[in-house]
């Protein structure tokens, strides 16, 4: 019998990008601000949260999607002592959230009482960057103890994202960590990127990074208006 | 105030994932080819996108048991990454490493290549070719 060659040239990420659309135009049509927060285990995702929260206090309602890999609730439970709505997605050992994931997050959530959702992804440099989740803005958290060398070692994470936060830079005089080397390798491949360094244990640096989000949230409540 | 704590249980893993995807594809236009049996699935895989390892034929071979694809292989083309330098327009291809323009040492990148992923093809026993 004779072999016959289909063409096809579809995208295998299709699917999935065509829920995190979907997710898009849901959150942007309850006038929330949606953000995935992408970072290795221990760069301070939930540190960050938990600032952004105490920092954004008055006015701001804010929504927790926790993605995390075992049925283990540390880190929702230390959103929850906030007050603030949080779901817990267990992806049952994946190695990140995909659309799907968080399509079924936002049902559980009261997005009309939310203004800024912020979706924390799976502790992983590697595989959330394949997967869209239908946000505003991907964001990634380099912290310095990792080391410098990151954007070289883990590009993909690196390329379409929209904020870089170097976290833990009250550290930087005990480490050998070389900002210029970092930022040069992001620089290649995701130039002019925005950049907030800041700490999340002494909190230097966050209130700018709280200042982009507010604006951001502003005129997101415009678009909708 | 109203907390909410819901727990949402999801199995999947990342090439698995992914491996299911492309047999979705696959079976959609070998089933639209009228396709007896599908021998060959030829994949581009840009070295940017990070995505695919051996795994994922092993994952095949588990989940096409049952299809049109049982037995098939799967064929992955890599493709290298090219980068294009801003300032100098210089072209050049990316090895294991970051590394900035060998010609001007800028920084300025556009990639050109490295991103795909796709499936490319299949290669089917088509019925009405009997």
């Amino acid at each position: 019998m004779p072999n016959q060659k289909v063409p096809i040239v579809e995208k295998i990420m299709d699917a999935n990008d065509q829920v995190a659309e979907s997710n898009l135009q849901r959150v942007r049509q309850n006038g929330v601000f949606a953000i995935n927060v992408m970072a290795s285990p221990g760069a301070g995702k939930t540190s960050l949260i938990l600032q952004t929260i105490r920092q954004l206090e008055d006015g701001v309602r804010i929504g927790v999607i926790e993605g995390d890999t075992a049925p283990v609730t540390i880190d929702a439970d230390k959103i929850l002592t906030t007050g603030r709505p949080v779901v817990q997605i267990n992806t049952g050992g994946a190695c990140h959230l995909d659309a799907v994931m968080v399509n079924r997050g936002l049902s559980e959530l009261p997005l009309d009482e939310i203004d800024l959702l912020i979706i924390e992804n799976v502790g992983n440099l590697v595989c959330p960057a394949g997967f869209k989740l239908g946000v505003h803005a991907n964001v990634v958290i380099a912290s310095t103890p990792e080391g410098d060398d990151k954007p070289y070692k883990y590009p993909n994470i690196y390329r379409g994202i929209d904020v870089l936060i170097i976290n833990k830079i009250d550290l930087l005089p005990h480490l050998k960590f070389d900002m210029d080397q970092f930022r040069r390798g992001v620089e290649m491949l995701n130039p002019r990127l925005l950049t907030f360094p800041l700490s999340c244990e002494t909190g230097e640096g966050v209130d700018a990074w709280t200042g982009w989000l507010k604006e951001q949230i502003a005129s997101n409540k415009e678009r909708v208006t | 105030m109203l907390i909410f704590m819901n727990w949402i249980i999801i199995i999947s893993v990342h090439e698995l994932a992914v491996t299911e995807r492309i047999l979705e594809i696959a079976l959609k236009y070998a089933r639209a080819a009228d396709a007896v049996r599908v021998t060959d699935v030829n994949i581009v895989v840009g070295r940017l996108s990070g995505i695919v390892d051996e795994s994922v034929q092993f994952y095949w071979d588990l989940l096409s048991r049952d299809t049109l694809c049982r037995g098939s292989q799967l064929h992955f083309k890599r493709v290298a990454a090219q980068m294009q330098c801003l300032d100098c327009q210089h072209t050049y291809l990316l090895e294991d490493e970051l590394t900035p323009c060998p010609q001007c040492n800028s920084v300025r990148l556009k990639t050109l290549a490295g991103e795909e992923f796709y499936l490319d093809s299949i290669e089917i026993e088509n019925s009405a070719a009997q």
